[in-house]
């Protein structure tokens, strides 16, 4: 009798699929295919993985063994470098560059709103370029103007003021390390998102402004407040998306310009680096993996708040 | 009474006084941005004696091309061509903008305008996935790639490369704005499904297309990390790579006109495509916000 049911129930479940499907475009699913395909190989799977291989001890040579949860303990309670050093940089880091890089979007996007077209055109391309040069190019002329010696521009600079007596190596150099990281990476922040947020602006409906004036609405900032960022929330969501990826994509910057992982006394290490670090130059990949869980939770943590702000409430 | 407050003005048509504020706003931070592209241009075309002058001077005075001869010959002396390098970057960001262009676009299309089951999670997986930073998960990417076979193998350039999640979203939203009515008409007219893609979603969308190619251009020309990470022959490897082992080697100074020369090869193709299709990407940013 249960068996009868059984069959009987899935048959049903099958008929109700099938009348489902009836009506799709079957060309959907070849169209979307290749992608799918591709998009699961590449970006689900690695992270499915990454999950698995967290709970592992695995060193690429035998096959991964179940250990539970002791990489995470591991990283919580004997992780020297990781409490000390690596996380504090990294969330210094994305707080400081993700909101800073984010905020000088707006404001420079804002400003260029406000001019005319051709002058508009000119330097948002000027501040877009930063992010063309991504990488490579980046880190070499970033090590040329940071060079510990007299070559160095701000070196040279320094010691013609008279400010420096000896030039400083300020890419070897942990007290220095950081910030320069940090100028790097704000130079590097107007990317996609900033021209999101400038198309966002000049769509806004110049009546609604208007309507906002005769309401009574008297200064720049409650009109930024109340009008232009909720007209332009969409806008304001993707920029923040495309931030939170830059920032936490800029993670090999401390490595690129000191030309060392780990970085002078770990002054410029972020989580990504010490992912390298675990995975590639000492094979635990279970404990790299472990890192990997702990940086996706942190960006899906700050996806969460932009989205709080920004989503559409549905 | 206090001075009146005025609305402000979006895209002014002329140039007033009142602009003045903003203009000085912006100039600083832009002039900022320019310098280390200023540096490339002016350190690429610097003679030798330039180069190694006490105090560095920014800009150049007799501008030369010796820089560019020094950087294909060197490269000659190590065996493998700078020119190699190169066709192999041209190649693979040739197939990778057109293969990531297709996919990007016949997949937006699907999801926004033909009725399957999938659509709607697919269409939120996507969305989700664009925060998704490649660089956290490097380690079970690694391990995929090398299960796949594709250590050593100059397709490890291409496949992964093709799936942009940024790119579909915004064709996607763009696609959304082309009204049903168009898709209906050529339905009735028995056009098939891949025919209204070609001939009517492929023509409207190309303010969309510009900006997946030059994202995905960004993207593959840029890399230098795939062939660091899973290429060993030196013949299948790119330019950018090329480019990284310059800045770490040359500490010298004639190598700092070298590298110079190779960031420009780098940095100008990317500026002159961006500028070209600038107003077509201010039109697909425009439908990019996440509703």
């Amino acid at each position: 009798m249960e068996r009868i049911s059984t069959i009987r129930r899935t048959k049903d479940w099958f008929k109700f699929q099938k009348k489902m499907f009836r009506h799709d475009d079957k060309d959907a699913y070849l169209f979307t295919l290749p992608y799918v395909v591709l998009f699961m190989i590449f970006v689900i799977i690695p992270i499915v993985l990454a999950v698995l291989l967290s709970f592992t001890l695995f060193d690429m040579v035998s096959f991964p063994s179940f250990n539970g949860v002791y990489n995470y303990v591991f990283l919580l309670t004997s992780d020297e470098e990781f409490m000390r050093y690596i996380l504090p940089n990294t969330i210094k880091f994305a707080f400081i560059v993700g909101p800073g890089g984010y905020a000088l979007s707006f404001i420079m996007a804002w400003s260029l709103s406000q001019l005319t077209r051709k002058i508009r055109t000119v330097l948002a391309i000027i501040l877009y370029s930063p992010s063309l040069t991504a990488g490579v190019t980046m880190t070499v002329v970033w090590r040329v103007f940071f060079a510990g010696d007299e070559s160095g521009y701000l070196n040279s600079i320094l010691l013609n003021w008279g400010i420096i007596v000896e030039p400083i190596a300020f890419l070897q150099s942990p007290d220095y390390l950081f910030t320069i990281m940090i100028i790097v990476a704000l130079w590097s922040s107007m990317g996609v998102g900033f021209l999101a947020m400038l198309a966002g602006i000049l769509n806004v409906p110049h009546e609604l402004y208007e309507a906002a004036y005769i309401d009574g609405l008297n200064s720049r900032f409650q009109e930024i407040w109340y009008i232009t960022i909720p007209s332009m929330k969409p806008q304001m969501l993707f920029g923040a998306v495309m931030t939170i990826v830059g920032t936490f994509s800029a993670g090999a910057l401390g490595v690129q310009l000191s030309g060392a992982n780990p970085t002078p006394n770990y002054s410029g290490s972020l989580i990504l680096n010490h992912i390298e670090d675990y995975g590639f130059i000492r094979y635990e990949m279970g404990y790299a993996a472990a890192l990997s869980v702990v940086l996706l939770l942190i960006i899906y943590f700050f996806s969460r708040i932009s989205w709080k702000l920004f989503g559409e409430k549905d | 009474m206090a001075k009146k407050f005025h609305a402000i003005k979006i895209n002014p048509k002329k140039f007033t006084k009142d602009q003045i504020p903003f203009l000085l706003l912006v100039l600083p931070v832009a002039s900022f941005m320019m310098l280390p592209l200023l540096y490339i241009f002016n350190h690429a075309f610097k003679p030798f004696d330039e180069l190694i002058e006490y105090p560095p001077k920014f800009f150049v005075r007799r501008p030369t091309l010796d820089n560019f001869f020094d950087l294909f010959d060197v490269a000659s002396s190590t065996g493998i061509p700078v020119t190699r390098y190169l066709f192999n970057s041209i190649l693979i960001t040739v197939l990778v903008v057109g293969l990531s262009v297709f996919l990007a676009t016949i997949s937006g299309y699907a999801l926004s305008k033909m009725k399957f089951h999938l659509n709607t999670y697919l269409t939120k997986i996507n969305t989700v996935a664009m925060m998704f930073v490649g660089t956290a998960v490097i380690i079970p990417r690694y391990l995929v790639i090398e299960k796949m076979g594709l250590i050593d193998n100059f397709l490890v350039h291409i496949v992964p490369m093709i799936a942009i999640p940024v790119g579909l979203f915004l064709v996607k939203q763009f696609i959304d704005q082309i009204p049903d009515d168009l898709i209906e008409a050529a339905k009735i007219d028995g056009a098939s499904h891949f025919t209204i893609y070609r001939k009517i979603i492929v023509p409207l969308i190309s303010p969309a297309i510009a900006t997946i190619a030059i994202l995905s251009f960004q993207g593959v020309w840029n890399n230098a990390d795939i062939s660091a990470t899973f290429i060993n022959s030196d013949s299948l490897k790119t330019f950018a790579f090329y480019m990284s082992t310059l800045s770490s080697a040359s500490n010298s100074v004639a190598g700092a006109g070298i590298t110079a020369v190779a960031s420009l090869i780098m940095f100008l193709p990317n500026l002159i495509i961006f500028i070209f299709l600038q107003s077509k990407v201010m039109n697909t940013m425009a439908h990019s916000g996440i509703k």
